[in-house]
This record gives C-alpha cells, structure tokens and sequence, in this order.
C-alpha cells in the first residue's frame, strides 16, 4: 500500500505528454538523425514503428532529455526542453530504458534498481517498497538477489525495466525491451505495458509489429527521421492489401506505408 | 495549521447522537488528518466499541506482519562496499599513491633536484577527475545522464572522493619531504577546478589531457632539467594560486548547466 500525495492527483497543466515540433536532434557531431518531426502523446501506450537507421533511438534519448535537440521545439510534461533548461524536475517523472545499457555487474538487481530509485531522487523511506514493487511487476521476484552478471539476456532486459518503472514516471520510454524475452515473458510484458499505459504516457520503440499491435494503443510509424505516420492500430492494419508483404494484417499494413513514402520520396 | 476546534466540538463530534452541522463537521475532520493531538482528544471521547474495533485491527495486522517474510533490509549506499565508484576509481588511485611515493623517494636520494611532490601535486588528481566524469569508464552512463541527479553534484561528490584519497597521501609525502605543505595543496585543488571549468568547454577528458600536457611541457620538465625552483611554485605564489581557485570556481557555478548529462565531451 503506498500513500498518494496531493500532488500525484492534481490535474495536469499540460495538454500533451510529449510535444516535439520540428524537433531536430543530431546523432554524433553533424548528422542530423531526426529532422523536422513533429509528435504529440498523451496518455496510453504508443508503439514506435520503423525500420533501421529511422531515428528511433535519437528519439527516445532526446525524450529521455540525454541529448539536447539541435533545433525545434521539444515539450516534456509542459516543460520545454533546452540545453539550458533545469532538467531536474523533469527528469523525476521520466523512465528510460536504453538500447543497451551498461551496469555494474557486481551489484545485485536489488542493489541495482534501488541505485537508480536514489539517483532518481525519490524520497527514501519508499524506496525498498517501490524497488519490491517493481521487481515483482516484471516478473523478477526469484532473482531479486542475485548478482547482475549471472542474469541471462532477458533477464537483464527485464531488470532494466524495472529500474525504468520504479519512479512510477509519467513518460516511459522503453527502447527494444522485448529482445531477449521468451514468448510467455512477452505476453507478461504486454500485459505490464497494458497496466502502466491507463495512466502514464508510454512510448515503446519495437520492431516487432505484432507486439505493437497486441499492447499499443496507438502506432507511430518513422522514417528517416520524419514520423510518416501516427494513428491507432486499426488504421495501421487498414493501410495494409493482400498484395503487400507480410504475414499478419499490420505487417502488410506497415510494408505498405513505408513503400507508399519511399515511392515518393523517389519521386 | 488551523486552529485547534474546542473541546466541545470534539465531543459533539465524537458523538453520533449529536448534532453538528456540516461546515463544522468538514472543518473539525480537515483539522483531525494533521493533528495527533485532536486526534487522541477525539479518541477519549469515543465510546469503547470504537477502541476495541481499533485495538481488534492493530492485533490482527500484527499477526499478518508476523506471518509475512521478512522485509527486504534497506541497504545503505553510503557503505562503502556498495559504491561502483569506490572500486572503480581504486586501480587509478593506487596508481598515483605509488607515482608521489616514487617522488617522495627521489627526493631522498637526489636532494639536489627541486621538489618533485610539489612539481607532481598539481596534476596527481587529475586521472581521478577524468574517471569521475567520463563515457568510457562509467558502463551505466546513459543510465545516469537521464536522472535527475546527474549533475555537478554527482561530478563534485566524486571528485570529492578522488581529493579524499589524493590530499592525505599529499600531506604525508610533503611532511617526509619537509616542503611546504600549501604549495602542493593549493596548485593540486586549483588544477582539479580549473579542469572541471575547462571540462565546462571541452569537457573533461580533454580539460585534464590539455592541463596536464600544460603542466609537463611548462613547468615540470623544465625543472627537473634545470634542477631550480620553477616560478609557480615559489611560496610567495601561494595567495595567487588560492585567488584562481576561487575565481574558477565560480566560473564552474556560472556553467554548472553543462554538467547535466555524463560525458567526456557533450
């Protein structure tokens, strides 16, 4: 049982829980990996669609405040982000699993979340419960004291969601978080992605479109880093003929899309 | 805080029979959730079922906290073993332990040449800095540059960590040497900011390398070749070195905002 604040209830003050106009983000020191996208989320748990080399991963760093936009307007829970805005706040409410990311392997998944709750900032006398909470939400209560060098790879991945919900954040921004996992750790997962989307903003980048269409309300699809389209999954599935590639409706909705946008980009 | 309700009200209010009218009901409840003092005249007035309901319910979740495992023990971060940073910087640090003890020996045996721990304090914390602040050495990176404790608190708080080990092992190897204690403690701090307000620029990777090259080229070779005394660190340098420690340091909390994510370079 944990106790709500006042300010856990208050209404919001923003319209959207991510707001990217223009939104410009450079990948190393010129190339400019997301150019010109614009994006608006809210709450719910939103897939992001496209293939290699798309953006996905600037995106989700610039979200996750590690990079600051080149140019555009990008707006976190009301707050617009610059390279000189104070990022504190914020980033108290923002969840954020990495591609990869490194640990320390001496420390224990326990060990590990609760490093992240204190770095996080969350206040210490809720910390070992929420640390419970979250490694029992994904499912790794048996491990919860064993080293993080002797986890398998879906293991690890699981840990790093837990670090990622322990703050319970308002923006999750999840990068790949099903590689690795076997097929009933993804049903777990979907059904995790479910529960945390009914009240936070959930952005999950995946290549995988049928977790998209099981656990996402909401599709957003990239490419070269534009969005070309955002829209629910049955508007995904109904961009999508026999004629196009793929073995499920939204995979041939999606082949679709993106050979509709490079034709005419070739154009 | 509102002020306290009587002691009458309370009693009305305790009381179901009594008639208490809503404003006041609202109001006595408002001030009952912040008032441990209300809260305990409200129990006296309560009729015993009440305290027998309450008593039923503290014994009864005694026995479920007795029957449930145990919870998970609050591991401290401040102890020591738990830190990454400790073991990570111990290798760099045993490093530069065994460079000043070298120095301090040299001097032993060639008292003719100029003071090496002092010619070597200005750039002996500089390596720890580095593995403070840096991609490459700290695996959980991107992990830790979207928390909001990443900062310059978290790069001050480690640096500090570095000084803890650096400026004992400094003060013991001056005393062995017999040279003066503030001029290899005050050029060692003033290096250890001005790298962390250069690493501001062109972060501090980079910072360390440019001064630390800086501080070889200038100063140090050119007295060990000339066994003299080099001009910086004379004992009249030593208020100079204090004023630019000072002035860089508050150019570091002027930029303190380029610190917000982990990097060598940003």
């Amino acid at each position: 049982m944990r106790i709500v604040s006042a300010a856990e209830t208050a209404p919001p003050t923003y319209h959207w829980a991510v707001h990217a106009e223009g939104l410009q983000v450079r990948a190393g020191r010129r190339y400019l990996a997301v150019d010109g996208l614009d994006l608006a989320l809210g709450p719910g748990v939103h897939g992001l669609l496209g293939p290699n080399g798309a953006g996905k991963t600037t995106l989700m760093r610039a979200l996750a405040t590690a990079l600051a936009p080149a140019g555009g307007t990008l707006t976190l829970l009301g707050e617009q982000i610059g390279a000189r805005s104070d990022l504190r706040g914020i980033r108290r409410d923002l969840g954020y699993l990495p591609q990869q990311f490194g640990f320390y392997p001496r420390f224990t998944v326990r060990e590990f979340v609760e490093y992240m709750a204190w770095l996080k900032e969350m206040p210490g006398q809720g910390v070992p419960s929420a640390v419970q909470r979250a490694i029992d939400r994904v499912g790794l209560t048996a491990k919860a004291d064993a080293r993080m060098k002797t986890l398998s790879g879906g293991m690890l991945r699981r840990a790093g969601i837990a670090q990622a919900i322990v703050n319970d954040p308002a923006v999750l921004l999840l990068d790949e978080p099903t590689v690795g996992l076997d097929p009933e750790q993804r049903l777990d997962f979907r059904e995790l992605l479910r529960d945390l989307g009914t009240d936070s903003c959930v952005l999950v980048s995946t290549h995988l479109v049928e977790d998209v269409v099981a656990a996402c309300t909401d599709v957003v699809m990239m490419n070269e880093g534009r969005v070309l389209f955002q829209g629910t999954t049955a508007d995904l599935i109904a961009h999508g003929g026999p004629g196009d590639a793929g073995d499920s409706p939204a995979e041939r909705g999606y082949s679709a899309l993106l050979r509709r946008h490079r034709a005419e980009a070739a154009r | 805080m509102t002020t306290h309700p009587k002691a009458e009200t309370i009693a009305r209010y305790a009381d179901r029979h009594a008639v208490l009218d809503e404003v006041t009901v609202w109001s006595v409840e408002a001030h009952l959730e912040g008032c441990p003092a209300c809260r305990a005249l409200l129990a006296e007035h309560l009729p015993g079922p009440g305290l027998d309901l309450l008593a039923r319910i503290g014994t009864d979740i005694d026995a479920v906290v007795a029957a449930a495992p145990a919870p998970p023990r609050w591991h401290r971060f401040w102890a020591v073993q738990h830190r990454w940073f400790v073991w990570h910087l111990a290798p760099w640090m045993i490093m530069t332990v065994a460079m000043l003890g070298c120095a301090v020996l040299l001097q032993t045996l060639v008292p003719a040449l100029p003071s090496v721990v002092t010619l070597l304090a200005p750039v002996a914390p500089l390596p720890g800095v580095v593995v403070a602040w840096s991609r490459r050495h700290d695996p959980a990176w991107e992990l830790l540059a979207t928390t909001p404790a990443a900062g310059l608190g978290m790069l001050l708080r480690r640096t500090a960590a570095v000084l803890a080990v650096i400026v004992p092992t400094l003060a013991l190897a001056t005393s062995g040497t017999g040279a003066p204690l503030a001029l290899a403690l005050l050029p060692c701090l003033a290096f250890t900011t001005t790298t962390i307000a250069l690493g501001t620029f062109i972060g501090v990777h980079r910072a360390a390398v440019l001064l630390g090259t800086a501080w070889t080229l200038t100063t140090l070779i050119p007295a060990m070749v000339t066994a003299g005394e080099p001009f910086l660190l004379r004992p009249a340098t030593s208020p100079a070195w204090a004023v630019v420690t000072l002035a860089v340091a508050g150019v570091v909390a002027l930029r303190s905002h380029h610190f917000r994510g982990l990097s060598s370079h940003h």
